[in-house]
């Protein structure tokens, strides 16, 4: 048995290439996350068309040009080329004044800005003019403040709980965590009996004295022990790289990590009695594992705005209930009083699994 | 021609001899498309709030009604205690609390001054501007309501805005997404069947026999990946069809142009996955090694995130990342009709790109062990 695991470990280590993607990758994940990917809005580019040309036009564009979303990139002379710069696509949005506009609105106290958006980004599209709209009425908020008899200010203090500075790797730590353990454990451990059965090694692990048992917990320790040094360089990463704080109980945190490692392999060993070859295993694992993982988790995604079969899909994930859960423990400091039912869940998938890969484990082969 | 013939040959009766890789080959764009173009938004649709009025005015209860009003609020609690509210944010029940403090009728109407408080569960950074956002325009409007109620000026707001959408007027998501799917569809295909593939004779041993025959290296190499090509332009092909008849995305522009690109793009995508099955030895690692390049490429790549709001350093990694350029591509021409002209940057890129990466490849695959 223990010569066995042994083994194992030989297998994983020498082979360097993989240790340096299994160590490199959770680092390199939470760096990108971390700096570069995000879904907020910097520096889009727009372009202005402005026939009037005059103070307010002047001020207004000034107000959008200083604010951080957008980059001015250029200022047209007629219509007919705001669909040229979008097919060019360097532009985003365009944002086109009223001939005469400060004089309509001083005689008139009317006048009208349009707003031309690329909706082929419709995400982008409708943030940046909601942004736009709410510079310009921030505007005539000013200017109806200094002609009003009686000015009204409702101050409002925006407060950002568990996250004050808004940073979008917060929300990715918990979940890129999630997709490595999946990763590890499920992935590697299928891949990992899925070779053994292809290069026709398992046979003679059959007929030695080793009972299933062993087999199966010789497989899988080394990953037990490789998934959880990954989580915790993720965490430290985390935490002194990033800032992300760990605010609940770090020891109720490793007992749901280790308890979601425990379900991954399961899992793994599942898709291992069903895949007969390498090739199998990786598309069940990545099709059936990974995708979930990613999308149907609320990892990057809100699951909460999607259609309600995948609403409904997403409660069969069991990444999702775990990232619920190490979010709750470590940006919220939640106590286990309110995640046990998140807890239970787990439990009951091991179970499931469990129970089926026992049924499927073949001693012979066919 | 005729050796590179056969090659070509025994790779399609392999491929068609593994019936869950047939299966998985037309499953794939399907399962993606349904899948990806629902789950992958980041649209907000409905805000759920608990107001916490300790006010119970007039004024106060007309703020509420600017919030009730709004297809985009739901008003699940309404209460006067902020502790209530606070736990309901920590169950995750709701997204923000709008908290009215007592004395603001009053405020308002004697000193023209009033507060109100709103927390927003900031867990997702970017949600939580946009929805924090929300709120304080609206608040902002009731703000302007009551001035120009009580200044006298004639009752609209002097500066009107309007908004129109080209390209994509009702805002629809899944018409973006899709065609980034795409993408990744064909890049699956292509490096990850390409990468495993040369690997898997190596490792089974069948390397060897290949090796010691006469075929000529460019001719192994052609054969090993043509079919390849062929199959990923055939799966996209097959997803425009699925976009189109189950999706109903708009095609404005040229679908010969998509496939021009797309075959360039392939080449460099074939001579990835077999640098990466020259550089391994096991399966195993190869799926390692493309998985780990992918994964990047692809967060990189704009297809889920804007590249625009990157740092510098990131925007300059994608110059090397073939994904990026296609998926910028691939919706230009579908959504926006862009013809080749304002694509040819990319277009000549990739060409030298796919030049490099299949000399490179051909140059480390070494027909001695």
């Amino acid at each position: 048995m223990r010569g066995f695991i042994i083994k194992e470990f030989y297998h994983i280590f020498r082979d360097v290439r993989t240790m340096i993607i299994l160590f490199g990758m959770p680092v390199v994940q939470i760096l990108l996350f971390g700096f570069a990917l995000t879904n907020e809005i910097k520096d889009a580019g727009i372009a202005i068309l402005d026939p009037s040309k005059d103070l307010v036009t002047k001020e207004i564009t000034g107000k959008i040009v200083a604010s951080d979303y957008f980059r001015l990139i250029e200022n047209l002379d007629n219509e007919r080329q705001i669909e040229e710069k979008f097919r060019e696509g360097k532009i985003k949005e365009v944002i086109v004044f009223e001939d005469n506009f400060a004089e309509k609105l001083e005689k008139d106290k009317k006048a009208s800005i349009h707003i031309i958006g690329d909706a082929s980004d419709p995400n982008t599209a409708s943030l940046l003019a909601n942004y736009t709209t709410a510079i310009i009425k921030d505007y005539q908020v000013g200017l109806l403040q200094s002609q009003a008899t009686v000015p009204i200010t409702i101050t409002v203090e925006p407060e950002m709980l568990f996250n004050q500075e808004l940073k979008g790797v917060f929300m990715f730590v918990p979940g890129i965590v999630t997709v490595l353990l999946m990763l590890v454990c499920a992935m590697m451990t299928s891949i990992s009996i899925a070779r053994e059965k292809e290069l026709g090694t398992m046979e003679v692990l059959l007929v030695s004295p080793l009972k299933p048992v062993h087999i199966i917990v010789g497989k899988v320790t080394p990953y037990i022990v490789l998934s959880l040094i990954n989580a915790l360089t993720i965490l430290f990463l985390g935490y002194f790289v990033f800032g992300v704080p760990i605010r609940g109980n770090l020891g109720l945190l490793l007992f749901e990590t280790v308890l979601f490692i425990v379900m991954a392999l399961s899992m793994g060993i599942l898709i291992s009695t069903i895949a007969k070859n390498q090739q199998v295993a990786l598309f069940i694992s990545l099709a059936g594992l990974m995708l979930p993982t990613i999308l149907l988790s609320g990892f990057i995604f809100p699951v909460e705005n999607m259609p309600w079969p995948l609403q409904w899909l997403s409660n069969i994930m069991p990444s999702k209930w775990f990232i619920i859960i190490i979010r709750s423990i470590m940006l919220k400091g939640s106590g286990i009083q309110f995640i046990w039912k998140e807890t239970l869940i787990i439990l009951l998938m091991i179970s499931i699994f469990i129970g089926l890969s026992v049924k499927n484990f073949k001693v012979r082969l066919e | 021609m005729r050796t590179i013939a056969f090659i070509i040959r025994k790779e399609f009766i392999q491929l068609f001899r593994n019936k869950v890789m047939v299966r998985i080959i037309f499953a794939l764009p399907i399962i993606q498309m349904l899948v990806l173009s629902y789950t992958a938004t980041f649209e907000i649709k409905v805000i759920r709030v608990h107001v916490v009025d300790q006010d119970r005015s007039k004024t106060s209860r007309d703020l509420i009604g600017h919030f009730s009003g709004s297809p985009f609020y739901r008003i699940t609690e309404y209460s006067n205690s902020e502790t209530l509210a606070d736990e309901d944010i920590m169950k995750g029940k709701v997204h923000q609390v709008i908290s009215i403090p007592s004395g603001f009728e009053k405020d308002i109407n004697t000193s023209g001054k009033a507060k109100v408080r709103i927390a927003t569960n900031a867990i997702d950074g970017a949600a939580a501007a946009l929805m924090s956002a929300y709120t304080i325009s609206i608040i902002q409007d009731f703000n302007m309501n009551l001035m120009v109620e009580s200044s006298g000026f004639p009752l609209q707001e002097p500066i009107q805005t309007s908004w129109s959408f080209w390209f994509n007027p009702e805002l629809n998501y899944v018409n973006y997404m899709v065609p980034g799917i795409l993408v990744l569809l064909v890049t699956v295909i292509g490096m990850f069947l390409s990468g495993m593939n040369l690997v898997k004779e190596k490792e089974i041993g069948t390397i060897e026999q290949i090796n010691v025959t006469p075929i000529k290296k460019y001719q192994f190499i052609i054969g090993k990946l043509l079919p390849y090509w062929l199959v990923a332009l055939f799966e996209l092909a097959f997803g425009l069809v699925v976009a189109k008849l189950i999706f109903n995305i708009p095609m404005v522009g040229s679908i010969w142009l998509i496939f021009l690109f797309a075959g360039v793009y392939l080449l460099v995508a074939l001579g990835l996955g077999l640098l990466i099955s020259t550089k391994t030895n096991t399966q195993q690692q190869a799926m390692f090694l493309a998985w780990f390049f992918l994964v990047l490429f692809i967060l990189m790549s704009g297809l889920f995130t804007p590249v625009d709001s990157m740092p510098y350093w990131a925007k300059i990694i994608n110059i090397i990342n073939p994904v990026a350029y296609f998926v910028e591509v691939i919706r230009m021409i579908m959504l926006k009709g862009s013809g080749f002209m304002e694509i040819s940057h990319n277009f000549f890129i990739l060409i030298i790109y796919a030049v490099l990466a299949l000399s490179i490849a051909t140059w480390q695959y070494k027909k001695t062990t």
